[in-house]
């Protein structure tokens, strides 16, 4: 018998935090409400760890029913929670991540207004994301899917005075519901063929079925239709556009949210579905060529963009690109990975960010920045660590993952991996041309002109800040964060070092369990049912063709590629800054379309919301609700009046026409009765 | 014995005096008249016909026509009187307060 480790209440307690805050925080003081929200966040981080101590002890996966739901027939959708190693891997990064930028948001949020209004939303996510990551079914999953895109509405526009934050957040929604009716046609699709939706259901009748080598069927029309859901959520081409308007949301926000965990809900899912896709290759390969399409597209657009924000945004959509490809080549665990160590890096870079233009008092325009080295070290160092993890150098987290998925990737087509790698040459380029732009240099702009700068924008609050004027180090309570995710950014990756670099490889082996376990043979021409792939075998080498030499090699050359990144950002924005300009000036009409982000929002402003618009204007507000409608309404109602103008004149008030009538009828009804009389 | 026919004709020539006058006349007191001699000319047809048939259905009929005809006088020639006291007048084109 397993103990019962009462998993609902990790996500329970940042509901509480939240139901208090946003019910009795506005008469609540700053102090009351942060030690609400941090005290029910970090209960669930602390209740998060207690489950990883007693992990061993009990058996893989672990499931808790906590009430029944909804039960029809023979399906049933319970509230029910579901452990196992990638739940766990996912309960921790959330919780913990979640709760240090808990902790950041104390610091950074002190002087806006809706204080408890940010926290009661913050704990609110949080509730939604453990749902999500808990669920043992994929009802329950949509539900915390949902959740989590609400609290990413509310908080988007969380400065909803300020329409460009309002319109993000209608944006985001808006473009996830698109993704979300492909994830509900999915799970309508898995209803009807499997009866339910119960991730032990689902999974075991998939394993009895043979891979869909040949040919396209329900399960590669499930794996693409989860995938159009997972593109939604985790801002895969062609939905990522929702995601750098989303940086119209508070810093934090952008941190954990848009960066760390939120984002990541797309890869998590295809990675618990992984029994469906390795039986659907049709789908796999497209998931892996969406994501490294997108990997490489938003790193392009990022190296052009000076929003310090923005470079963030498109780098978190390309890195998410990565996470994307490692699953689409049947590297789930490479993809979770790199999810992991994403987590701690990207959510260091947007605290950084936000302790920067903090700082500067709501400045993020990189050219406005500059030489912000000595003045806030802290920030400076903590970002140089994620930048170098980001770049893909060793010994930092970052290397580790992406260089297992670019391996991996490998191994299923030299394609990806080219193309993978020169993406990490241009992460490595823009992250360090932000690190430049920023830190380097001399500074450009003035701390006074960012004041009214940020005043004018309503951003990141002007009044207060006391001691403005200078530029300023954030205070403790926003710094402790960063350093704690700088030390997880530098070790983060150890936990996955390859054997072929003497490591372990650990990560892997944690997560065997999940992803090996039911795997069948993928790479075997899938001819042979699920039953006859040893499990055994599967579990102990996933890089089987190839020695530790070539994979060395690919190591090397991932290695010089982020270091020609940083070489190049070097030589460009500290050695010859004007050299960009003239670079920008020579590719003129490239340049522009970069800027610009390839006019995809022009594009789908001019494809669907256009079309959309003049249509629901002209068919059915003009032509439909105007023209059928209240037309026939007010046609009856004109009908009516103009019959009732023309017999009104019957009643004159005149006696002796009355007299006329009644006389007239009566020599009708007696010419009728002679009439009928006679016949 | 005079025939049913004579009767007849003349209820038929009483009845269209009275729709005649009914009709053209404007002192609300000869509207009235005309509408006894209405009443009249059809109670002259009731009792032509009772006679005819030897049934008494139709005297019947008549003195329930002339107890309503007398109720009806009551009842109008007050109301015209009520009319007079307050328009002053008997021309019914000039009582034309519910005209539009």
């Amino acid at each position: 018998m397993t103990p019962n480790l009462q998993l609902w209440v990790i996500p329970v307690l940042p509901l509480i935090g939240a139901a208090i805050n946003g019910l009795l925080g506005r008469r609540s003081s700053h102090q009351a409400v942060s030690l609400v929200a941090l005290a029910f966040c970090g209960g669930a981080f602390a209740w998060a760890l207690y489950v990883a101590s007693r992990f061993s002890s009990f058996t893989i996966p672990h499931s808790e029913f906590l009430a029944p739901w909804i039960r029809i027939g023979g399906f049933s959708a319970d509230f029910a929670f579901y452990l196992d190693p990638l739940s766990l891997v996912m309960l921790l990064v959330v919780t913990g991540v979640g709760f240090l930028i808990h902790i950041y948001s104390v610091g950074y949020m002190w002087e806006e207004g809706g204080y408890y209004r940010f926290f009661s939303y913050l704990n609110l996510f949080m509730f939604f994301m453990l749902t999500l990551v808990l669920a043992n079914n994929y009802l329950l999953m949509f539900i915390g899917w949902e959740g989590v895109g609400l609290a990413s509405y509310l908080l988007i526009g969380f400065w909803f005075t300020k329409d460009s934050a309002a319109s993000a957040g209608k944006k985001a929604f808006i473009v996830n519901r698109i993704g979300d009716f492909g994830f509900l046609i999915g799970l309508f699709l898995l209803i009807k063929h499997f009866g339910s939706l119960n991730f032990d259901h689902v999974f075991a009748a998939v394993a009895q079925l043979n891979a869909e080598t040949a040919g396209a069927g329900l399960l590669t029309a499930i794996g693409l239709l989860l995938m159009v859901g997972a593109a939604g959520k985790s801002a895969q081409f062609p939905l990522y556009v929702w995601l750098p308007d989303a940086m119209e949301g508070p810093t934090p926000v952008s941190a954990l949210i848009h960066a760390a965990t939120m984002v990541t809900a797309g890869v998590y899912m295809v990675a618990r579905s992984h029994v469906i896709y390795e039986r659907a290759p049709e789908a796999l390969a497209v998931v892996a060529i969406v994501g490294v399409l997108t990997a490489l597209f938003a790193a392009t657009i990022g190296v052009a963009q000076t929003d310090i924000k923005k470079v963030l945004a498109y780098s978190t959509i390309s890195q998410l690109g990565y996470m994307f490809l490692g699953c689409g080549v049947a590297a789930f665990s490479a993809g979770i990975f790199h999810l992991m160590t994403h987590a701690f890096f990207k959510g260091l870079l947007f605290l950084a960010a936000g302790s920067v233009i903090h700082a500067l008092g709501g400045e993020q325009d990189m050219r406005r920045m500059g030489g912000l080295r000595q003045h806030i070290p802290w920030t400076f160092w903590t970002m140089t660590i994620a930048t170098l993890a980001i770049a893909g150098i060793p010994p930092f987290a970052g290397f580790f993952s992406k260089d297992e998925i670019l391996w991996r990737a490998y191994q299923a087509s030299w394609v990806y991996w080219l193309i993978g790698v020169f993406t990490a040459f241009l992460t490595s380029f823009y992250m360090f041309r932000l690190l430049f732009l920023t830190f380097f240099g001399e500074y450009r702009g003035s701390a006074g002109a960012g004041l009214e700068y940020s005043a004018d924008r309503g951003s990141h609050g002007a009044p207060g800040h006391g001691d403005h004027g200078h530029i300023h180090e954030s205070p403790t309570v926003m710094l402790l964060p960063l350093v704690v995710l700088a030390i997880l950014s530098v070790v983060g990756g150890w936990v996955g070092i390859p054997e072929s670099l003497g490591g372990g490889n650990h990560f892997d082996k944690f997560l065997a369990p999940v992803f090996h376990a039911t795997t069948p043979a993928v790479n075997a021409g899938g001819a042979a049912p699920a039953e006859q792939a040893p499990p055994e075998k599967q579990t102990q080498g996933p890089e089987p063709q190839t020695g530790p030499g070539t994979e060395l090699m690919f190591t090397g050359i991932s290695v010089a590629a982020a270091a020609l990144g940083l070489l190049l950002a070097w030589l460009l924005y500290l050695r010859n800054p004007e050299l960009p300009q003239k670079i920008a000036d020579a590719l003129d009409g490239f340049y522009e379309a970069v800027l610009n982000k390839y006019y995809v929002d022009e594009l789908y402003a001019a494809l669907f919301v256009k079309p959309l618009v003049d249509g629901s204007a002209r068919i059915l507000w003009q032509g439909m609700d105007q023209g059928v409608i209240d037309r026939t309404i007010n046609d009856s109602a004109d009908g009516a009046r103009h019959l009732s103008d023309s017999v009104r004149h019957m009643q004159s008030g005149n006696l002796r026409s009355y007299a006329g009538w009644v006389a007239a009828g009566g020599a009708v009804v007696i010419a009728y009765m002679v009439w009928v009389g006679t016949r | 014995m005079v025939p049913l026919p004579y009767y007849l004709v003349l209820s038929g020539i009483l009845f269209a005096c009275g729709v005649t006058g009914f009709l053209i006349k404007r002192n609300i007191i000869t509207i009235f008249m005309s509408i006894e001699l209405m009443l009249n000319g059809v109670n002259l047809s009731f009792v032509a016909f009772a006679a005819h048939w030897h049934a008494l259905s139709g005297q019947v009929f008549v003195f329930f026509v002339m107890v309503v005809a007398a109720a009806e006088a009551a009842v109008g020639l007050a109301i015209i009187i009520a009319v007079y006291r307050t328009r002053e007048t008997l021309n019914v084109d000039q009582v034309n307060l519910l005209k539009l």
